[in-house]
């Protein structure tokens, strides 16, 4: 059995100017100890898709489908379902430390509630617990420092409190939402050297979301590719730079500029992301893609297998792209 | 030879920071935000800058057009210094250098239409065109631009992110300035419209031949857009060299540990290729390292490094390092 297994998620939004269909139809499996990238850029759904499975839409978003955590449903599940689940099976750090971190609190204080809450331990246990946490991130001095308050640190060790709250349980499943977008790039890298360190160590399935192709590629074995809601592409993260197989992919990779290659002009893709106010009833991606035909407005092939553990929606086969 | 379009020197910016609960006799304490920098640019060259936040990038940008006070000699083509400029003066020397900002939506007005946001420098700087002729040139600009002339009547909202962008580079272009000064211009913007706002940038700039300050963290956006680049960090200047040569054969530690913690995107080099980890997080600018600023998260610093303070030095390719070999660039 699959860690999260996610089946047709659609998300959508009641605002008002109408319904805002944010994820529509995304399928995904996860197993133990993998590390799944998911990518794409703003309004791509990959947030939303993340705030689904832990249950943390806004008021007016509704979701759809079916999501299986070590096959018991927790898609709009009651908070008695979920809530033991947060934390102790599945956390999630998010893009910014300092508006997830409560200000009020004493970095202890909220450490320790986490352990307090959903393991039962006493304060000074907690606390005790919090300290080695902080250590295994790499806060030097985290003894002294748990006593501090969020603003007191920078923006760096806010996202290393982060990210040893979310590992107090060991859960089996983290998910990163952009965790390091908010940073310098010497500081992302301390901070994806960091990740990569504590999931070998720990062992938990991760996933982690951004829009940053580069953070994927250092990190995830598999890649999923989102665009206006849906999965265009998933694929082992090699293959999937060195052969994508969906035109978006293909765009996205080199619309990049590179530190380690010298190009001119950039590739660009025309035109401008989807409006999901309307949500395309075809190939969200038809109206910038080079490939489009008549058909792909009308309807989008299925996500499908073409090799090993390579999946691609498009009604344009691979030979047709070469 | 002909004098740089601009040739900046020992530029400081320091700003005056009271803490709260400070008493009103209490000095405010002083935050230099630039220490000393000097560099020149000629017509038609891209000067890229890159640095962590709190290097000192924006307000570089800001102080080379007045828009904070600094101290230094900002000489324009050889002969004005824009410093000394009253505020009267510097209205010649605004058309000349224009600015295009971070955050599209937020610099542009959201009450006035795409076309009066146009419109305004011209109207400013040349109120003898007649409407008609503002008009034309807003009309002609917005094409140039990528934008449709039909849509002069909208408003800011109605356009996406990497649109406002474009409409910010027409606003800045339309005086027909000699200078651009772009801060952080596609950071905001998603990469598939990142690279249109780069390639429209970049064609502007061969066409127009202006030359360009390009402000970016992102370094690999630097890198594909400049002639030189220099590294900033705690508002000194710690190499400036050309771009080829500073990417391929980066000297002073920083630059090479920035380089290092680039994330490639592949997963064969990224996962090949050696990081330079540095240890901890930018000092403070209210109270900097002695000596050479980078000394705290230096992998090479020495007792010197806490002295002196390294000067910039080298031709063409120069550095800012005791353990930096100005002439052969290498680390002794």
């Amino acid at each position: 059995m699959a860690l999260l297994d996610v089946k047709d998620l659609g998300v959508t939004f009641a605002t008002n100017d109408g319904t805002v269909t944010a994820v529509n139809g995304v399928s995904f499996s996860l197993e133990r100890g993998e590390t799944l990238g998911i990518v794409g850029e703003s309004g791509s759904g990959k947030s939303q898709l993340s705030f689904a499975i832990m249950g943390l839409l806004a008021k007016n978003g509704r979701a759809t489908g079916s999501v299986r955590f070590e096959g018991q449903e927790i898609l709009n599940a009651a908070p008695a379902v979920i809530n033991p689940l947060r934390a102790v099976h599945i956390s999630m750090v998010f893009q910014d430390p300092m508006t997830s971190l409560n200000p009020y609190m004493r970095v202890s204080d909220q450490m320790a509630e986490v352990l307090t809450h959903h393991k039962g331990m006493s304060k000074a246990d907690a606390v005790t617990a919090c300290v080695r946490m902080l250590d295994a991130v790499k806060i030097p001095d985290a003894k002294g420092r748990i006593r501090l308050y969020p603003h007191e640190f920078s923006g760096g060790m806010r996202q290393r409190v982060m990210i040893a709250m979310a590992l107090l349980c060991r859960p089996d499943l983290l998910i990163a939402d952009e965790p390091t977008t908010a940073l310098d790039v010497t500081v992302q890298a301390q901070i994806m050297a960091l990740l990569r360190e504590l999931q070998a160590e720990f062992g938990m399935a991760t996933i982690l979301i951004t829009h940053d192709l580069g953070v994927i590629a250092g990190f995830c074995r598999d890649v999923m590719v989102l665009y206006g809601g849906q999965v265009m592409e998933r694929a082992p993260v090699d293959p999937l730079f060195e052969t994508p197989s969906h035109p978006y992919t293909r765009g996205l990779i080199s619309a990049i500029p590179r530190v380690d290659t010298h190009g001119e002009t950039l590739v660009t893709i025309p035109g401008t992301p989807p409006n999901m106010l309307r949500a395309p009833k075809g190939c969200p991606f038809a109206p910038r893609c080079a490939y489009a035909g008549a058909d792909c407005d009308d309807h989008l092939a299925p996500l499908t297998a073409f090799a090993p553990g390579r999946l691609r929606a498009c009604n344009r086969s691979l030979e047709e792209l070469a | 030879m002909t004098a740089p379009l601009l040739d900046v020197r020992d530029l400081r910016v320091s700003f005056h920071i009271r803490r709260d609960g400070d008493m009103p006799w209490t000095k405010p304490r002083e935050l230099k935000a630039l220490n000393g920098v000097n560099f020149t640019l000629n017509a038609g060259e891209t000067l890229g800058i890159v640095g962590e936040s709190g290097c000192g990038k924006s307000t570089l940008a800001r102080a080379l057009i007045q828009m904070v006070p600094a101290t230094g000699k900002v000489i324009w083509q050889g002969q004005t210094d824009l410093l000394t400029l009253s505020p009267h003066q510097m209205l010649a020397y605004r058309s000349q250098v224009q600015m295009v900002f971070q955050d599209p939506l937020a610099s542009l007005n959201p009450r006035m239409s795409v076309g009066s946001i146009i419109a305004e420098p011209l109207r400013t700087h040349h109120p003898e065109l007649s409407q008609a002729q503002v008009k034309q040139r807003v009309q002609e600009m917005m094409e140039r631009v990528g934008l449709l002339p039909n849509q002069i009547n909208r408003y800011p909202h109605e356009f996406s992110g990497g649109q406002c962008q474009r409409i910010g580079i027409a606003r800045a272009l339309i005086v027909g300035p000699k200078l651009l000064i772009c801060d952080e211009p596609v950071s905001a913007l998603d990469v598939s419209i990142q690279a249109q706002v780069i390639n429209l940038l970049a064609e502007l700039q061969r066409d127009l031949g202006l030359a360009m300050i390009f402000i970016a963290h992102d370094l690999s956006v630097v890198k594909h857009i400049s002639d030189r680049v220099m590294v900033l960090y705690l508002g000194r200047t710690m190499e400036l060299a050309e771009s080829q040569a500073l990417f391929a054969h980066a000297a002073h530690p920083y630059t090479k540990a920035l380089l290092s913690a680039v994330p490639i995107p592949d997963p064969v080099k990224e996962r090949a290729k050696t990081m330079i980890p540095l240890e901890g997080d930018l000092p403070s600018p209210m109270a900097p390292p002695s000596g050479c600023v980078f000394r705290t998260r230096c992998p090479i610093s020495q007792d010197r490094c806490a002295r002196e303070v390294p000067a910039l030095l080298g031709i063409g390719h120069e550095v800012a390092c005791h353990r930096v070999n100005a002439a052969t660039l290498e680390t002794v």
